[in-house]
């Protein structure tokens, strides 16, 4: 919270993300409708979907997603131990991408150099 | 014995009054205001007023006595509790039983086990009934010398067994119901499994419940099952029949964690917002029929918590059971019921949507 009071997230607007067809309606029922069927069970699990998008909420650093799929994680069964992995999982993709760009850093060090 | 933590009653906390839960629940602040009523919600689904089905479970609560005090305890049940069922009021269930037949006694407390009537209600009911659950605590098998032939008793009396482990790890089990009740608990698997309970053709049926530990719904009883099934036998050898998956209801201690853990509000939202009318049909009270320590009837154990009696012009009290005239009678429903109507369900069998 900043010192001000005032804060750019509050928690209670997760409950209002439905509301964004407002704006739009067409587009918000179709990104809805689609939204809905990724996390029906499939090939993977719920329980594995739900810790794809936690991974992934970390990843994009999205606030209301974090809390969402934190609750859906433990909603659908996963423990703290499982939710934490798959953060590192997100951590250490998004650390593995920035490091395997430095073989272009040092494919380029190495033309410039004698 | 496992670390007991104080009750309400003993915190001498508000919650400890039935009357206080019950105007929390309704309208403890302007959100939980702002709810719909669960009874407008039955109503839209076509179930109200909520009628009974054909009783086919008589479940005794024999008093508050518990050797645990887990933070989730709708009964704030705990080793200081005095209330205790007599047997002038264990007769007149068994009286019940024998004048009109009830397909299944479910057991439960507190620690069942603790109270000084117990194997002697358990021996006469058994003849009476088709089935005979008892709702074991597990950690009570090995409390001491008084309770050590608990499990060669169940076994002689083909008693059903179904106890708590909110899972197959010691972090979550302890934080819910104390320290070291995971360890006691496995012990007390062991020697269940070794009276042949869950072992192939000895027809002993051990189920385990599962509820949450903290602020969020339980997720399906089938995946949950196959977890406790592959992880109880690998890690530690242990088997069962079943898991039931039960939603954490808002009354008593965990009402009280929902409180002060700042949970409330929202948690009665996410049960409002998970409402299924399918599992509204299929809710336990229309089957299930509870008595109270001092034999007063009421629709569920929830309902008995918070001293939600049955509708006048009803029997009251288990001397004057009449399955003819409860059969008749509207349930009692309040906010706490959107924790049994939430998602798939849930009742002390577990999930009620099949």
């Amino acid at each position: 919270m900043s010192q001000s009071g005032k804060t750019y997230y509050d928690p209670a607007d997760l409950k209002k993300f439905s509301q964004i067809s407002e704006f739009g309606e067409t587009l918000g029922r179709k990104f809805f409708d689609w939204y809905a069927e990724v996390f029906k069970e499939g090939a993977l699990t719920q329980r594995e979907k739900s810790l794809i998008a936690l991974a992934v909420a970390h990843a994009v650093q999205c606030a209301y997603c974090i809390d969402a799929y934190t609750t859906d994680s433990l909603e659908k069964g996963a423990n703290e131990e499982q939710m934490m992995e798959a953060v590192h999982v997100a951590a250490a993709i998004r650390g593995g991408a920035s490091l395997v760009h430095s073989v272009q850093m040092m494919n380029k060090a190495k033309s410039l150099g004698m | 014995m496992p670390t007991a933590l104080p009750t309400l009653k003993r915190q001498q906390s508000p919650l400890a009054d039935a009357a206080y839960q019950r105007e929390l629940l309704e309208q403890g602040s302007e959100r939980l205001r702002e709810l719909p009523r669960f009874s407008a919600r039955l109503a839209e689904s076509g179930l109200s007023p909520l009628r009974p089905l054909a009783l086919q479970v008589l479940q005794v609560n024999v008093g508050k006595r518990c050797n645990q005090t887990c933070k989730h305890c709708h009964v704030d049940a705990g080793p200081e509790r005095d209330e205790q069922m007599d047997r002038p009021t264990f007769a007149a269930c068994l009286d019940a039983l024998r004048r009109f037949g009830v397909d299944t006694l479910d057991v439960t407390g507190g620690a069942p086990e603790m109270n000084p009537h117990f194997r002697w209600f358990v021996e006469q009911a058994r003849p009476l009934v088709r089935q005979l659950l008892v709702r074991c605590n597990l950690t009570i098998l090995v409390a001491g010398k008084r309770f050590l032939e608990l499990p060669a008793f169940y076994r002689a009396q083909r008693v059903h067994v179904v106890s708590s482990l909110p899972y197959y790890e010691a972090k979550f089990t302890d934080r819910q119901r104390g320290e070291g009740v995971f360890e006691r608990s496995l012990k007390a698997l062991r020697l269940l499994n070794a009276e042949g309970y869950a072992q192939p053709g000895t027809g002993l049926e051990l189920d385990l419940v599962y509820n949450p530990a903290g602020a969020f719904l339980p997720a399906s009883q089938a995946a949950l099952e196959a977890d406790f099934k592959r992880e109880l036998k690998s890690r530690h050898g242990i088997d069962f029949d079943r898991l039931y998956v039960l939603t954490n209801l808002p009354i008593s201690r965990f009402l009280e964690y929902l409180e002060r853990s700042g949970n409330l509000e929202d948690y009665l939202e996410r049960l409002v917002s998970a409402y299924n009318p399918a599992a509204a049909e299929g809710v336990m009270c229309r089957t299930t029929l509870s008595v109270g320590w001092d034999g007063t009837l009421y629709d569920c154990d929830f309902n008995q918590m918070l001293e939600l009696g049955l509708v006048p012009d009803t029997p009251q009290h288990i001397r004057d059971f009449d399955p003819a005239a409860l059969a008749r009678r509207a349930i009692r429903t309040g906010q706490h019921c959107y924790g049994c109507t939430a998602g798939a369900g849930s009742s002390c069998g577990g999930e009620t949507v099949r």
